[in-house]
């Protein structure tokens, strides 16, 4: 049923066909995880590097992931005005958190006696950031943005609900319609592109994270997997961001 | 908006309502939170012992944790046969979200138990069961609460994406609200959602500081 | 008793780690397995608590083979220590060693009792028993690893490397508390080691493993440094094996002479003996240090002259005790002293040399090979 809607060459064209609702929704999360990466990631290099203002951003990090994407979502759309504005301002907040906690956490968990060393060898605060610390923190920034794609596709399609774009839409049109079988298409659709973004990133993650730190997860004990698989990514960043709170 | 906030407060009814879909709200996330622990812990248990199961496994949860809410909570119906707008689909795809997260923190909490120990008790007579209950699983309880602290957090959240398919909680209050323009319940849901995964997370931590004395001791963690 | 009949262990990868193994330990005693890293001493010790399966042979503690019995319950009946103590962090101290009670049905009560009572045996302190593993030092990890392995009173003890964790002078201290408790105790203890020293010291019987899991020697210590079976043995026991001896031949052939003593710490130059050091002694006749002869040096120390006395050694106790007590003398004389601590005599570095070389030819005398 799902599969002959899907298969429908009259659901491939039109601005309500799959290609359209595929690119929006792929646009609407580029910009938003873009946008998010940009604000979290020199905020949480500052913070982890500089060690200022940690309690404080963690606080607000762990208080913006308890927030409810639907009720962000309706929120930003009464306050702003309907349109792609309000819609791109809730996909970013809630995709700042996990960026902001993979960075930190990242940072943090550089070794404190290779930090020490490169001080020893008289790197300044820039080169120990940028060669030092950023490659080490490298597996869990992407872990973090991972999560954060995730968090955007996931809100893009609850974000149909108050009128935006994407795949969301087949679903909750077909909700509204009892259209079942159009309602599992989009519900697969947009299953199957965060599974797609989410290997795309695992292998980016993959590629550009130094082989010496693979090696050393490996010897550590902890299995190459430590640098690519999320839950662990996600519960490692979760306890150093909450760390610095309690 | 502070008039508006008191005149809908004000009302009896409403204070009602929001109640009951507080209560709801709690089933909603908490019941898989249970649910999720009951089953990560026999699946980690098995995938540490099982190197097949263990690729299998976690990769499986992975999978599933990329799958976006929405789109699970629609999907469960056609795998378990339920009703489409049943609440119980909400609570069986959060649930085995929470599964799906803490699998893995099981998996590396036990691997992370020294060999010495478990040699240990092996040799002072424990058998296998009654080893991993006694000492593999208490030790494994920090890395546990950090996981079940994270999917608390995730589950009281997406709990309300339930609103979508008329499935209650404090999520409704987001829908009534879109429908008819008005702040308030929005507001109050959004308050009411953070407060809820803060008191949760505030239980969780001292669940744990309860359950690991020893972590406390110094040197361990 | 513990028996080991023709036994070997073939891992699944082939390696043989122990090749066909006949071993009998007696019951209430000390015996030590030592050899290099590698060559099958903890896969020996394992195979007896049933955490290794022999591949063939038997084993046999008390005449019962343990194949027999259920894992479980045989362990439960066998204590054992581990180097690093395998405390389990979660539980306090006192819970630590209440282990083995608490898995034999004991009440949490009387288990708890016991547990404290064990805790005074190995020499630590009451209140400890409240603290979690952590909050200890590595010795008293090593004490509390000792007292949960003792906690159900097993007949046998299997300790593998139990002290090896901890530094040299810990160490020294855990193994004499470990012959003590023995002499108090009478366990049959199967000791793993690499420290021929170690072996030396707590074994009264040392079996000797080489690579590939065979024994090589299995002999008492005063006779493996006598007579080491092989090159092996002899280059494992090593050069200085002379010296070593002396820590365990016991001092009976040696005769302490009399020296002049005196209980005045400040004797009138003219009062000392002409060319003899003269010991003083206090009220009760424990030395307390030497005065030069008339002819030496004069007296430039305060006190009168008197010189600390270096090391004492004990009567009856092994031999090493008497050549430092020589050697750090600065007399030239090791007092020798009894049980309480009272003067008793002294003897030369020459002496001790002299009964060293009589028991040697004694022992070469009664000729014989391995066992
Ligand atoms: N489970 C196993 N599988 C395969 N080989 C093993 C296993 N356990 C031990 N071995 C091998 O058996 C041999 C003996 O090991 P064992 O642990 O008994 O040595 P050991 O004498 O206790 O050494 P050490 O002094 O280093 O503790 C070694 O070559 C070791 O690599
Ligand atoms: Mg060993």
């Amino acid at each position: 049923m799902t599969l002959s809607w899907l298969f429908d060459p009259a659901h491939w064209s039109g601005t309500d066909g799959i290609p359209v609702r595929l690119l929006q929704h792929l646009r609407y999360t580029l910009v938003a995880a873009l946008a998010a990466t940009a604000v979290a990631v020199p905020l949480g290099l500052f913070v982890g590097h500089t060690g200022r203002g940690g309690v404080l951003v963690v606080g607000g990090s762990n208080a913006m992931r308890a927030l409810p994407t639907l009720g962000l979502v309706t929120f930003l759309f009464l306050v702003l005005g309907s349109g792609e504005v309000s819609a791109l301002v809730a996909l970013t907040v809630l995709a700042v958190p996990p960026v902001l906690a993979g960075t930190y956490a990242g940072i943090q968990d550089t070794d404190a006696g290779v930090v020490d060393a490169a001080r020893g060898m008289g790197m300044t605060g820039w080169q120990r950031l940028w060669r030092v610390e950023l490659p080490n923190a490298l597996p869990l920034l992407l872990g973090g943005v991972r999560n954060a794609v995730l968090q955007v596709v996931a809100t893009t399609a609850v974000a149909a609900y108050v009128g935006l774009g994407g795949l969301g839409r087949f679903l909750l049109d077909g909700l509204r319609a009892f259209d079942y079988p159009k309602m599992v298409a989009g519900a697969v659709l947009v299953a199957a592109l965060a599974m797609v973004l989410d290997l795309l990133l695992a292998l980016l993650q993959r590629a550009v994270v130094p082989r010496g730190l693979r090696l050393a997860a490996r010897g550590r004990g902890r299995g190459p997997a430590r640098v690519v698989e999320r839950g662990r990514t996600e519960v490692a960043a979760d306890a150093a961001m909450r760390e610095g709170t309690e | 908006m502070l008039d508006d906030l008191s005149r809908y407060l004000g009302s009896e009814s409403t204070r009602q309502l929001i109640v009951d879909q507080l209560v709801q709200h709690v089933e909603l996330a908490l019941l898989p939170l249970v649910v999720g622990v009951a089953l990560a812990i026999p699946l980690g248990w098995l995938a540490q012992r099982h190197p097949l199961l263990r690729t299998s496994l976690l990769g499986v949860a992975n999978v599933v944790y990329t799958v976006p809410s929405l789109a699970f909570f629609v999907v469960i119906p056609g795998v378990i046969g339920t009703q489409i707008l049943a609440p119980v689909n909400v609570i069986a795809a959060l649930s085995v979200y929470t599964a799906a997260l803490l699998v893995r923190p099981v998996v590396d909490a036990l691997d992370a138990v020294p060999g010495h120990v478990i040699a240990a008790a092996t040799a002072m007579g424990y058998r296998p069961l009654r080893r991993f209950l006694a000492v593999e699983l208490p030790l494994a309880v920090p890395v546990l609460t950090a996981g079940v602290r994270v999917a608390s957090v995730s589950n009281i959240s997406l709990a309300s994406v339930g609103a979508l398919l008329g499935i209650g909680g404090l999520g409704a209050l987001f829908t009534s609200g879109f429908q008819t323009s008005y702040l308030p319940p929005i507001i109050v849901g959004i308050v009411l959602v953070l407060a809820l995964a803060l008191v949760v997370d505030l239980v969780l931590v001292g669940l744990r500081r309860l359950l690991t004395p020893w972590a406390r001791a110094g040197g361990a963690r | 008793m513990i028996e080991f009949r023709a036994v070997t262990k073939r891992f699944d990868d082939g390696t043989v780690a122990v090749d066909n193994l006949d071993l009998s330990v007696a019951a209430g005693t000390i015996t030590v397995f030592v050899g290099p890293s590698g060559c099958g001493k903890t896969t020996s010790l394992r195979m007896v608590n049933r955490m290794v399966e022999p591949s063939s042979g038997t084993i046999l503690v008390d005449g019962v083979d343990v194949r027999g019995v259920n894992p479980a319950q045989l362990r439960r009946g066998i204590g054992y220590v581990i180097q690093q103590a395998g405390l389990f962090p979660h539980r306090t101290v006192l819970d630590n060693v209440a282990t083995v009670p608490l898995l034999s049905g004991w009440t949490r009560r009387r288990a708890r009792a016991r547990a404290a009572e064990l805790l005074e045996l190995v020499g630590l302190p009451a209140e400890l028993g409240a603290r979690y593993p952590v909050q200890l030092s590595g010795g008293q990890q090593q004490r509390v690893g000792v007292a949960r392995a003792l906690a159900a009173d097993p007949p046998v003890l299997l300790m593998d490397e139990p002290f090896s964790a901890v530094d040299p002078v810990v160490r020294e201290g855990l193994q004499d508390e470990l012959l003590r408790l023995q002499a108090e105790l009478d366990k049959t203890i199967v000791f793993v080691t690499h420290d021929i020293d170690e072996a030396v010291k707590v074994g009264e019987r040392v079996a000797v493993f080489r690579q590939g899991g065979r024994l090589v020697q299995y002999a008492g210590p005063d006779e493996l440094l006598a007579r080491p079976a092989d090159d092996f043995v002899s280059s494992f026991v090593g050069r200085d094996r002379g010296y070593r001896r002396l820590s365990f031949v016991d001092g009976g052939g040696i005769e302490p002479a009399e020296v002049p003593t005196t209980r005045e710490t400040a004797l009138a130059t003219a009062e000392r003996a002409p060319d003899a050091w003269t010991l003083v002694l206090d009220e009760e006749d424990r030395p307390r240090g030497w005065l030069p002869p008339r002819s030496g040096p004069a007296e430039e120390a305060p006190g009168g002259g008197v010189r600390p006395g270096g090391s004492l050694y004990t009567r009856g106790t092994p031999l090493r005790g008497a050549l430092d007590a020589a050697l750090s003398s600065p007399s030239g004389l090791g007092v020798v002293v009894d049980e309480d601590g009272r003067y008793a005599g002294a003897v030369s570095a020459e002496e001790v040399l002299a009964a060293i070389r009589r028991r040697r030819d004694e022992a070469g005398a009664g000729a014989g090979g391995a066992a």
